[in-house]
């Protein structure tokens, strides 16, 4: 199931990439008055753009089943797949980061506000949510940018490391990572927050009137265990396909905080590559992104598996 | 419900009245008032050229206004159209139409819009376009759902014995029941086109400067972050209103239109 999803994603990419009007060369020789007719042809030549589009993804789908990614169209023609190993780890800790907090914080509170329908606890948090989803990401990054790092002047603004990082001791280092990235995983987990405690609250409504609640209810248990343990594991079932759905955001999202935070991460790569019309960068990071998402998926299943005996025993 | 038709009632009328309200020429550039914090004359400030931010940001609620509707009238153009034929004929056609919809959702969306937008010219055009191609998903499952479930009713059988042909049974006698799932997507699609044409723009691969948007404005802001807060807080405070009021709208809509929904 997962191979021709893959080969789905790349064809359309590819072929919307290709018959989009103008070309990498275009870029590097426009500026350039002593760039000949020719010389275009040759640049094309080399970057094998001067082939029908069909044939050009079948060399391109030929190299990726080596494990090659190709060779980046920009000035520093490194492999793509070293382009892109060495700034992966960034992204993928910030999105692990952030998708641990979306868990830590909006399961606990769509899991009270479930329980304690109606309370003011609910109703603040309805609308904190509400809001939630309608904030544009970028714009908070900015408040919080101007309100913490100019206006308070805690937290660094953007990049991973200070200048000094190279003098700090070991644990300063750590330490001036960890403030680095307070201000981008906050961002970035923000988004899914509100989703998720939405949908907990959502789920944990519809459990709590169950029979076996009241069962559950009925043999006497207290109320922490009725909630605790035989609600919640069915609430969170459903929430685990959600928190696979929200990988591509976080990817997605990536692009626009690690832009701001000025974060030497994937998305970040991308939007150079997109600029730089680098399309073997561009095809790594789509083939990437579309792996990890597939992944994050196929955890998801396996994870719903374990939680769910149900799964297991068909 | 009402306030949130309120809110979208207000910036519509504001749209449409952009050069009766904007206090100023959103393009005027006047350099010896450049950066001015928010005074009497500027309320909210001028921005790195000395434009006047509110009338720029009033013009922008135009911009805003017709991507949203156009890209999520796309949407459920494509949306309404595949969810139909691939709900009523099933089989293989509903096969392949889904599986290309769970291409499409796997999909880091965004990347994908960056990606094209940045090989077409950022024209307003293409922005509303490619949102809209990017956005159908959701709304193919409504109406396949829906689909499934009513091509199966006497009604439909009665209407097929009399010979309809299936294009008059699919969009007389069952697309009309699908219209409240629509009309909600819809209000809910306005609201998430807008803010993904706020990013692009403030990425800078939207809509173009000088044509303002909410966007843009906040480029700027991010670029004079460290002195100009009010060119950072107010076009992102209109983008969080204008979505805030769409979803309370489609909510609204929703309650009222299919009961059995409301929590």
């Amino acid at each position: 199931m997962m191979i021709p999803l893959l080969l789905g994603i790349t064809i359309i990419c590819f072929f919307v990439m290709h018959l989009a009007p103008g070309s990498p060369t275009d870029l590097q020789t426009e500026m350039n008055p002593k760039a000949s007719a020719e010389m275009k042809e040759r640049l094309r030549a080399l970057y094998e753009l001067d082939k029908p589009v069909h044939i050009q993804y079948l060399s391109w789908l030929k190299k990726i089943s080596r494990g090659d990614l190709g060779t980046s169209f920009s000035t520093d023609r490194r492999p793509v797949a070293e382009k892109i190993m060495e700034r992966l780890p960034v992204t993928i800790l910030i999105s692990l980061l952030s998708l641990f907090i979306v868990i830590a914080v909006a399961v606990p509170i769509g899991v009270l506000s479930a329980v304690h329908k109606d309370s003011l606890f609910d109703k603040v948090t309805a609308v904190i949510v509400f809001i939630g989803f309608a904030v544009p990401t970028f714009w908070l990054a900015l408040l919080l940018m101007i309100f913490f790092g100019i206006h308070l002047g805690w937290l660094p603004v953007s990049g991973l490391r200070s200048l000094n990082y190279e003098y700090l001791g070991f644990w300063e280092q750590w330490v001036d990572l960890l403030k680095h990235l307070i201000l981008p995983v906050f961002v970035s987990a923000f988004g899914g927050l509100a989703g998720l405690s939405r949908y907990m609250r959502a789920n944990m409504l519809e459990v709590i009137r169950q029979d076996y609640i009241m069962t559950a209810r009925a043999k006497g248990l207290s109320e922490r265990n009725v909630i605790y343990k035989h609600a919640l594991r069915n609430a969170l079932l459903p929430a685990i396909t959600i928190l696979g759905l929200a990988i591509p955001g976080l990817i997605g999202g990536s692009v626009i905080f690690e832009t701001i935070f000025a974060i030497p991460g994937m998305g970040q790569l991308f939007y150079m590559s997109v600029m730089a019309r680098d399309y073997p960068t561009i095809m790594g990071i789509l083939l990437i992104g579309a792996i990890l998402t597939l992944v994050g998926n196929l955890i998801a299943d396996v994870s719903y598996a374990v939680a769910d005996p149900r799964i297991r025993m068909s | 419900m009402l306030a949130g038709s309120g809110l979208v009632a207000l910036l519509l009328v504001i749209s449409i009245l952009a050069p009766w309200l904007a206090p100023y020429d959103p393009g005027q550039i006047d350099l010896n008032n450049v950066l001015a914090s928010p005074s009497m004359e500027h309320w909210f400030g001028t921005d790195q050229l000395g434009r006047d931010v509110l009338s720029r940001m009033i013009w922008g609620a135009r911009i805003s206004l017709k991507v949203g509707f156009v890209a999520t009238g796309v949407a459920i153009l494509i949306g309404t159209v595949l969810g139909a034929i691939s709900g009523y004929y099933g089989g293989w056609v509903d096969a392949v139409i889904m599986r290309f919809v769970d291409i499409m959702l796997c999909f880091p969306t965004f990347f994908l819009i960056l990606a094209v937008i940045a090989f077409l010219k950022p024209s307003i055009w293409n922005i509303m376009i490619i949102i809209g191609l990017t956005g159908w998903m959701g709304v193919t499952r409504l109406v396949r759902a829906d689909f499934i479930s009513l091509k199966e009713r006497d009604y439909i059988h009665a209407a097929k014995a009399i010979g309809a042909s299936d294009a008059r049974i699919i969009f007389l006698h069952i697309l009309p029941n699908s219209m409240a799932s629509i009309l909600v997507a819809a209000t809910l699609g306005i609201a998430g086109a807008i803010l993904t044409e706020s990013a692009l723009s403030f990425l800078g691969i939207g809509v173009q400067p000088p044509t303002p948007s909410w966007g843009n404005i906040l480029t700027a802001g991010k670029d004079n972050i460290d002195i100009a807060w009010w060119l950072s807080l107010y076009p992102g405070l209109a983008i969080l209103v204008t979505v805030v009021g769409y979803n309370l709208l489609g909510e609204g809509i929703r309650d009222i239109l299919d009961p059995r929904l409301k929590k």
